[in-house]
């Protein structure tokens, strides 16, 4: 615990304003950075001694803006730290330097935030759909696609739907 | 016709194969989704030069049933039941992992019998997990025997379980704030009855592959990986410590109670398959240790925390209290509701490392909820150990890295 706080501090001190918050909240410490300061923040806790990357994900806020907050979770595994950092992005366009030069391990894990929230992560190695067919369109974990049951069919409505349905028709 | 589809394919794979697939020298081979040897759905794409493996592009998502978009639209405490799901073999650990996030971001009180249980299913679970994990590696290394002698010794487990819960697997008893009811007479006999069958047991199967010239020739030097490689690569569990780190997050982090318990943490130092196989046959030993020690420490007292505000009241209850009627209308209608805030919870799987990241909004409903499974990222680690080998070399390296697409791909 006293780890990850003195590491925070430590990063604090290096980037100074580019870490814009930070936080406890059950005995867990968050810093809020700013999206251009990921892969500084990054080489300098990894130096120090955090050498896992135990989780890169995201969250979708919409419809709050900034939309989107990519969450990493670094851990030590000499000293027990667990340091988390969030970024947050907005809607329009969202991306974030891809860290995978840095944790190799980061690849899928981006790839799984670029398949599900469509945030694009200049750098990377490799950066393409990983969970969902490679050719599907949408990004089914934002809060905007729907969870997909499928339409009740009436006999008011049955044409209508059963036009845009997709199932094997000739 | 056929170029034109050869043509496409080629394009697709323009960035994930070398140059030499390309040109013709080397073949791509699908193992696909539906194989024998890829413990589960998994497709991968290999590059081969005759049978050496030049390159390997794992293909995962054929078992993604949308877990974490579903636990969204369902309260917390329902939700729960989508995590027996994920990790198929570690049922009860997935629980615990959701159930320990849950508890801290609302910060409730688990009691010590409950943890004490918790404990000792988790590591009858974990047994059961390398059970399996035994029997299909050997199974893929032709060693069928072994295969069916694990499957016996996990129908007493899944008989416990059944006892417990009213499921062999997917059994949903560890619920926030405890677990779901109290241990059922008879389960500390059936557990006994466990405890001195197995070890000699783990000596039968020890006794058929451990020194087996036939299994040292297919495993030793195979798929090997040093500890900061394996690091970097984010492998974490058995996989790790077959590298040479002792680092197990029971030990340096532990929760639910796991300080109380007397056990050690097997490494071995090379990092190949063989090791992963001895690492994992100890961890069975020393969970079975775990179990007979918490067998003999078991507190009495509640099973489950007693605020009514997040646990239902027993049923027992509702003839004759009002507030009980009240809570538990609005705990099995609306659900109780989490703070704004996120909390990051990692658990040891057998596995590896399982996290829960789970963000409350105020409401009843999880706002996200983000599983690290250790399988996936595992599996990362494929390519990197399987370049070099032959096929039937992959096929015991994937075996000995434990994957289960239902953890990869929730």
């Amino acid at each position: 615990m006293s780890s990850a706080k003195t590491s925070l501090a430590a990063l604090q001190q290096e980037l100074e304003d580019r870490v814009l918050d930070s936080f406890e909240f059950r005995n867990q410490i968050t810093a809020v950075l700013l999206p251009d300061s990921i892969v500084d923040a990054c080489e300098f806790l990894r130096q120090r001694d955090f050498d896992l990357l135990i989780a890169l994900t995201a969250s979708d806020h919409w419809p709050e803006e900034p939309r989107f907050e990519i969450v990493y979770q670094l851990y030590s595994t000499q000293t027990d730290a667990l340091l988390g950092i969030s970024v947050f992005l907005d809607g329009e366009e969202p991306h974030i330097q891809s860290i995978d030069a840095i944790y190799p391990n980061a690849n899928w894990h981006e790839r799984e935030v670029f398949d599900m929230f469509g945030i694009d992560f200049p750098g990377s190695s490799d950066l393409r759909r990983i969970i969902m067919p490679h050719d599907w369109e949408g990004h089914p974990l934002r809060r905007d696609y729907p969870l997909g049951y499928e339409e009740v069919q009436f006999t008011f409505n049955f044409d209508e739907i059963d036009q845009r349905k997709k199932y094997a028709k000739d | 016709m056929l170029e034109a589809q050869m043509e496409v394919t080629v394009d697709e794979l323009k960035g994930l194969v070398s140059q030499r697939a390309i040109d013709g020298e080397t073949m791509i081979l699908n193992m696909g989704p539906q194989h024998p040897s890829t413990h589960g759905v998994l497709r991968l794409l290999l590059e081969l030069d005759g049978e050496t493996v030049v390159s390997c592009v794992p293909d995962i998502g054929f078992l993604h049933t949308g877990i974490e978009k579903n636990m969204e639209a369902k309260t917390y405490e329902k939700a729960l039941v989508m995590t027996d799901r994920m990790d198929y073999l570690n049922n009860l650990g997935n629980n615990l992992c959701y159930c320990l996030a849950i508890e801290t971001l609302v910060e409730l009180d688990v009691p010590p019998r409950a943890q004490m249980v918790r404990v000792l299913l988790t590591e009858l679970t974990r047994i059961a997990s390398h059970l399996v994990w035994l029997g299909t590696h050997a199974l893929d290394l032709a060693a069928m025997s072994v295969f069916l002698y694990t499957w016996r010794e996990r129908e007493v487990l899944l008989d416990i379980f059944e006892m417990c819960s009213g499921q062999r697997m997917m059994t949903s008893y560890f619920r926030p704030g405890g677990i779901w009811r109290d241990l059922p007479s008879g389960f500390e006999e059936a557990v006994q009855q466990f405890i001195d069958l197995f070890p000699d047991r783990i000596e039968e199967y020890e006794n058929l592959l451990t020194e087996n010239p036939l299994y040292i020739d297919r495993t030793k030097g195979i798929g090997v990986i040093s500890s900061s490689q394996a690091l970097e690569i984010g492998l974490t569990g058995p996989n790790l410590r077959a590298t040479g780190l002792p680092f197990d997050l029971r030990k340096t982090r532990p929760y639910s109670g796991y300080e109380q318990f007397d056990f050690e943490v097997p490494t071995a130092s090379n990092g190949d398959t063989y090791d992963r196989y001895i690492v994992r046959m100890e961890e069975m030993r020393q969970s079975l240790r775990i179990v007979q020690q918490a067998l003999v420490k078991m507190p009495e007292g509640p099973f489950r925390s007693d605020n009514r505000k997040f646990v239902p009241p027993p049923r027992s209850e509702l003839g004759h209290s009002m507030e009980a009627v009240i809570h538990h209308f609005k705990l099995w209608t609306e659900g109780f509701s989490a703070p704004k805030g996120a909390v990051y919870i990692p658990v040891e799987s057998p596995r590896g490392i399982l996290g829960c990241y789970l963000v409350g909004d105020g409401g009843p409903m999880p706002r996200r909820v983000h599983f690290r499974t250790p399988s996936f990222a595992n599996l990362q680690a494929l390519p990197m150990l399987a370049k070099g080998h032959l096929v039937a070399d992959l096929v015991a390296i994937i075996s000995s890295l434990d994957p289960i697409l239902g953890d990869v791909d929730r």
